[in-house]
């Protein structure tokens, strides 16, 4: 932990002033509240208070069926739900044993690395917004909606996505979702150029966020960060390059590290992740050409809902839909642990199950809860309003950290 | 996949843990074991400060109850040694009435919510927990929600009974 200078003048006239931050506070972005003690400017002491939106998820998750825990997942990191819903399904497959085709692997690195580009664009278009910086928001918001509309064209949704099934998706991506993911890949990476040479020199963003917050790679690990915050402390923590999944290890990517772990190291490595998942992305296009294009999920009949028209006229997927849907079929008694790197880093699905179709215990790993615990001690001494941006660039998303 | 082999990691856990754990299995190659909470923080901290191993990173920190159990209370941590691209699983059983553990918020900071967080929704005491109070639900709640007998809707209900809906 960094040592700013704390006052400690026991002088009656500086009797510290205790604040409110939050629970809904604009600067918070989310529902938390952090108490404060202040002298002046400077914090003395913080106690975050949290589970405001607390909806009891791994509770509600014992009673559901795999299947309709996808939608739970999606309220939890509600700027990335696609990255959740995939890691859910993932988890699925893993304890199932279900090897899904490269075409549904690429489609999903194409869902996944929107999500990634989408979660970052506001993350650090709000973190402009928090040193006075309105327009880099407004030039990126833009492109969000681009990527929501390219879920729409996928899943119907925008937000709460629910996208693709165990062993795929629902259906096949249609020529209007490769038009216009094509059309993202033409028009981002300008507005993307254009916001880095708005922020990435900018002497008052600078000024406000270099030396902000640093964190060493050791409070960073002991804290068990992940995600660009931890590799904004110069750790190399990637989980998509150690432990590959839905098909990584094919994809040429780098992992930005940063320097010293302040806000503008970490600023700078989300703006350098989009660029590499505009990378990816690319080249799934590419892999995507010598797939056969009919392919959209994997044969797991028993897991796999059979399209509706099919259930009116053919025998067998009328019985698997029966069996699904009444909950004929079950799964392996075993646990499993399967990680996800999510847009604020390792998503980790912890799932128990005793034979049956729904989990005997799920656990998730929520990187934002995980993260945003140091948030307190890490402004012991700082100012008001350098925490205020240290928490935008901590990325706290409610859901994820109440689930 | 790792450097290190599960069989190698087990051999040297058990160089220094001889007897005092006992191993649960390998579900989908992620080695498990079990260990009484009066090693656990030793075994925590072998793992992490061992020159060879270094399982430095607490990934998670976790409960799960078995009612049927003698030792109903399981307590999961799993680790992950980033040098080495190994994960492992420990698994901690408390006695009934007595669910007392030692805290590893002296090994790893990321421990506390973690730890609150199991507390909140299981009741396990981590003895020497720094600042151990709810933190997810209420602080005047009395329950433990994610324990098996608590109902998952209010039992005074009737419009959502489980068997309406086939379960």
């Amino acid at each position: 932990m960094q040592n700013h200078p704390v006052y400690t003048d026991n002088d009656p006239q500086t009797v510290p002033s205790t604040l409110n931050l939050g629970p809904t506070h604009p600067a918070t972005h989310g529902v938390f509240q952090n108490v404060l003690q202040l002298d002046g400017e400077r914090i003395i002491s913080g106690v975050s208070t949290i589970g405001y939106i607390h909806r009891a998820f791994e509770k509600i998750a014992e009673h559901r069926p795999f299947y309709q825990i996808t939608p739970l997942t999606d309220r939890l990191n509600y700027c990335s739900s696609p990255i959740n819903n995939m890691g859910w399904h993932m988890t699925v497959e893993k304890l199932l044993g279900i090897e899904t085709p490269k075409r549904v692997d690429y489609l999903r690195v194409i869902v996944m690395e929107l999500a990634r580009i989408s979660d970052h664009i506001v993350c650090n278009g709000v973190l402009g917004v928090d040193t006075g910086a309105f327009t880099g928001f407004l030039y990126m918001m833009e492109h969000r909606e681009a990527i929501y509309e390219i879920y729409e064209e996928v899943c119907g949704s925008r937000l709460t996505t629910n996208i693709g099934r165990i062993g795929g998706f629902e259906r096949n991506f249609n020529t209007i979702a490769f038009s216009k993911l094509r059309k993202f890949l033409k028009d981002f990476p300008v507005t993307l150029k254009e916001f880095e040479v708005l922020f990435n020199r900018n002497r008052i963003f600078v000024d406000r966020t270099k030396g902000v917050a640093e964190v060493t790679p050791e409070d960073a690990l002991s804290y068990s960060w992940s995600g660009p915050l931890l590799r904004a402390a110069g750790v190399d923590y990637d989980v998509r390059a150690m432990n590959p999944y839905s098909s990584y290890e094919d994809f040429d990517f780098e992992v930005p590290v940063g320097e010293n772990g302040d806000v503008y190291a970490r600023f700078l490595v989300r703006n350098e992740e989009m660029w590499q998942s505009l990378r990816i992305i690319e080249q799934a296009l590419v892999k995507l050409e010598k797939e056969p294009t009919d392919i959209f999920h994997a044969d797991v009949p028993e897991f796999y809902l059979p399209p509706k028209e099919e259930v009116y006229n053919n025998m067998e997927a009328l019985i698997y839909h029966f069996k699904i849907v009444m909950g004929e079929i079950n799964a392996p008694n075993s646990e499993v642990y399967h990680s996800v790197e999510g847009a604020n880093g390792e998503l980790g699905f912890y799932l128990v199950n005793d034979g049956g179709r729904s989990p005997y215990r799920l656990h998730f790993r929520r990187p934002s809860f995980i993260n945003y615990q140091m948030y307190a001690p890490m402004s012991r001494g700082m100012l008001l309003s350098d925490a205020i941006i240290n928490m935008s660039s901590l990325n706290v998303i409610a859901g994820e950290l109440d689930a | 996949m790792g450097k290190i082999t599960n069989e190698e990691l087990l051999n040297k856990i058990n160089g220094k843990f001889d007897q005092q754990i006992t191993v649960v299995g390998e579900p989908y190659g992620l080695l498990t074991i079990e260990t009484a909470r009066e090693q656990i923080i030793a075994l925590l901290d072998f793992l992490k400060n061992d020159t060879v191993l270094q399982f430095i990173y607490l990934t998670d920190l976790t409960g799960i109850h078995y009612p049927e159990q003698e030792k109903p209370i399981g307590i999961i941590y799993h680790l992950h040694s980033l040098v080495n691209n190994v994960r492992i699983r420990i698994k901690v059983f408390l006695p009934d009435g007595d669910f007392h553990i030692p805290t590893a918020t002296t090994v790893w900071h990321g421990a506390n919510w973690m730890e609150r967080e199991t507390y909140d929704f299981f009741g396990v005491i981590f003895d020497g927990h720094p600042d151990l109070r709810r933190i997810l639900n209420v602080d005047d709640m009395t329950a433990f929600p994610m324990r098996k007998e608590f109902p998952l809707e209010d039992p005074n209900r009737v419009d959502k009974k489980d068997y309406f809906f086939g379960r």
